[in-house]
């Protein structure tokens, strides 16, 4: 076993548990990878332990002399290497865990660096959660349908139960959104928080190629259900938003971190709103719908009138080449009787259709 | 978000700390709890629970003497820790963790209908402040129709069978039906009742804002054991194999159907023009969807469908040549007013 466990704690293990022979018993190879995850892990909390405990940085080799699982020669370069290999390994590990790892000497004279961990720094404040507040959280953590964020989702969740917070995992609020974001949504959030420009390709569909850009991201913005990027547009030089959905491949971070300041009190979600505001629906249309058909039109007239011939509807619209492209769509079964220009819409487009679908029986069908 | 990838092994191990430097504050605030609760609470087996309180019993403090290591009594089935070792908190939230509670209590304080908003919002403004994202760069709008959502929560946690009138985009049909509820949720900005349907012995999603009515029936909703609510991971229109697969030659203005429709094949074709092939629930649907998209596309196939258009765009031509009738209207029955939805119906299980 090269990952060596502490004699001690083998000794105490069995005390407690009387149960070495279960541990063990595992069998095989599995029995090995447990033990040697197991002596690692033990390793990295004794690790955590002790440099909360400590006060002064500790150097690499005051915690190997400390810290059981670091045994090694110093004076032997290969057992040293080896050991300084797995401390940096472990330094790693606690950083990416979100330990608040602090570099430091512990006296003038010392010119090797030290560690230690300040626990006003590691430890999460006290965060105090009425039972409905807990709830809230709990169905919260549990909505994120994208892996990376449902996972941190929970973690997070995991601390706060942990800081004592009781979660009630029956509670629900009667309608739970799903969130969902796409691939660019994680690198262009860390980008805007740490004030990076970033670099992406954009393809918008009338375009034939996408295209490349460079932006200073202020911030992201769901709006109707779809995700957006609002920003400084180097390029452009003016404020732009990107649809998510639209950056093809990777975003790269270009900038250093703090590279420049969004306008105080931006409103991100106003830039994105003002593409897609309440559409004015002032025109009114009559259109004769024979009698039990169109259903999708009938849910938003304003008037219906039966007659012999079929009901008349009134519809109100706002762009009457939309509402033609609308009404096309119920071939015979509705008829414009007004206005005539919606009327003369729905024509040109009925011929148009007919011409092209003619050509294509003529030409002999699917190519 | 994503973590750097990690060498495989290591991953189970970062998590494995999580747990164990969760587990001691964990553990001390609740003196005395039941392992098994612990373990349902921690979402892990007993055993791995009792494995960690192990592993946690062999570390300690410096020294690693039997006043040092972390200590914990245990009584019957029931453990209290009383020694910490110093490790009594949890760790601070990461960024990525406060960011992913806090972007998704903002989507949950947006929600229309969303009972209880008032304590998401206290939730939420303790969270911000726990994880110094008061800031956050996310926002979130999620603009619907509350009143109308509001009373089909309302009758849905109610827990009565409802009688609905429900339109059917893909028939374009309004029916009458007794559903079953399950839940309600929102996808993509809009809100659903998911429900069992007597009418087709299934769970099926109804789109809120086309459900025009709703009556609770006298008697509680029975979902039978067979309705299982559907896997939304990856949207509500998820097309089936076996559905009718149609194929589009479309011009440049028109290309935005790849993003509003999932497209099976989107391929170039002459010039600006574009194949592009998608299934779709419903023939007639796609009729009525090809016939309103206008004259830059093209139905390449199947020629059924090709066939369809043409009789369709002619018989409606006919029409037109016949003079439209003058017979005086009878005094208007009024209907509620109702703005048309304006964007395309999803085509597909959504009903």
């Amino acid at each position: 076993m090269t990952d060596g466990g502490d004699a001690p704690g083998e000794t105490r293990s069995e005390q407690v548990c009387g149960t070495p022979a279960r541990v063990h018993g595992l069998g095989g190879s599995a029995a090995s990878v447990y033990r040697v995850s197991r002596t690692r892990t033990e390793r990295l909390v004794n690790l955590v332990i002790c440099l909360l405990s400590t006060r002064r940085f500790l150097t690499a080799a005051q915690i190997a002399a400390t810290v059981p699982g670091y045994e090694h020669d110093p004076d032997d370069a290969r057992d040293h290497e080896a050991f300084q290999r797995k401390f940096e390994r472990d330094k790693a590990e606690l950083r990416e865990l979100g330990v608040p790892l602090e570099t430091g000497t512990a006296s003038a004279f010392d010119a090797e660096p030290g560690y230690r961990i300040a626990h006003r720094e590691y430890a999460l404040p006290d965060i105090l959660l009425e039972p409905d507040e807990a709830a809230a959280v709990g169905i919260a953590a549990r909505l994120w349908q994208h892996a990376g964020l449902a996972a941190a989702a929970s973690s997070g969740l995991a601390k706060l139960r942990a800081a004592g917070v009781d979660v009630d995992p029956q509670a629900t609020l009667g309608l739970e959104p799903m969130v969902t974001v796409d691939p660019a949504f994680a690198p262009l959030t860390a980008a805007a928080r740490d004030r990076r420009e970033v670099g992406f390709d954009y393809r918008v569909p009338d375009r034939d190629a996408p295209s490349r850009r460079r932006l200073q991201p202020w911030g992201v913005v769901c709006w109707r259900g779809r995700w957006y990027v609002v920003g400084h547009d180097q390029d452009r030089e003016a404020t732009r938003c990107f649809r998510l959905s639209r950056v093809v491949g990777a975003v790269r971070v270009t900038g250093a971190p703090g590279g420049y300041e969004p306008p105080a009190n931006v409103d991100l979600i106003s830039h994105v709103a003002r593409w897609s505001g309440p559409v004015e629906r002032t025109g009114r249309a009559t259109v004769l719908a024979a009698s039990g058909r169109a259903a999708g039109l009938r849910r938003w007239a304003v008037e219906v009138t039966a007659g012999p011939d079929g009901d008349r509807l009134v519809l109100p619209y706002a762009d009457p080449d939309g509402l033609a492209g609308h009404l096309v769509g119920y071939g015979p079964d509705v008829r414009v009787l007004d206005p005539p220009e919606v009327r003369e819409a729905v024509i040109q487009r009925l011929k148009e259709i007919a011409v092209r679908h003619d050509e294509l029986a003529a030409s002999g069908g699917a190519r | 978000m994503t973590r750097p990838a990690a060498r495989s092994g290591s991953r189970a191990s970062a998590d494995r700390l999580a747990r164990l430097l969760n587990l001691v504050p964990y553990l001390l605030a609740r003196p005395g709890i039941e392992i098994a609760e612990a373990a349902g609470d921690l979402g892990v087996t007993e055993r791995q629970l009792r494995e960690d309180l192990e592993l946690l019993w062999v570390c300690g403090l410096p020294g690693y003497g039997p006043g040092d290591l972390i200590d914990m009594a245990f009584d019957g089935d029931r453990v209290t820790i009383t020694y910490d070792a110093g490790i009594d908190r949890p760790l601070r939230l990461t960024p990525d963790e406060a960011l992913a509670l806090v972007v998704a209590l903002r989507m949950l304080a947006e929600t229309p209908g969303v009972a209880n908003r008032e304590a998401v919002e206290r939730a939420l403004a303790k969270i911000e402040d726990a994880g110094d994202l008061v800031g956050a760069p996310v926002a979130v709008r999620l603009p619907g129709d509350t009143p109308r959502v509001e009373a089909l929560r309302a009758a849905v946690e109610g827990g009565k069978a409802l009688r609905i009138t429900y339109y059917t985009a893909a028939r374009d049909e309004t029916t009458e039906r007794v559903i079953d509820p399950l839940r309600m949720l929102m996808v993509g900005g809009r809100a659903y009742v998911e429900a069992w349907c007597r009418r087709a012995e299934a769970v099926r999603l109804f789109r809120a804002d086309r459900i025009d009515a709703i009556i609770e029936l006298d008697e509680p909703a029975t979902v039978p054991p067979q309705a299982v609510p559907h896997d939304l991971t990856e949207g509500v229109f998820r097309p089936s194999a076996d559905l009718p697969l149609i194929t589009l030659r479309i011009g440049r203005s028109e290309r935005w159907i790849t993003e509003y429709y999932p497209c099976e094949r989107v391929e170039a074709g002459d010039g600006d023009q574009w194949l592009v092939s998608l299934r779709v629930t419903d023939l007639g649907w796609a009729r009525r969807f090809v016939l309103g998209l206008g004259p830059e596309v093209t139905v390449v196939a199947p020629v059924e469908l090709a066939e369809q258009v043409r009789a369709t765009a002619a018989a409606a031509l006919n029409a037109y040549a016949v003079p439209p009738p003058t017979n005086v209207p009878r005094p208007a029955e009024v209907a509620p007013a109702r703005a048309p939805s304006g964007d395309p119906a999803v085509a597909g299980r959504t009903q």
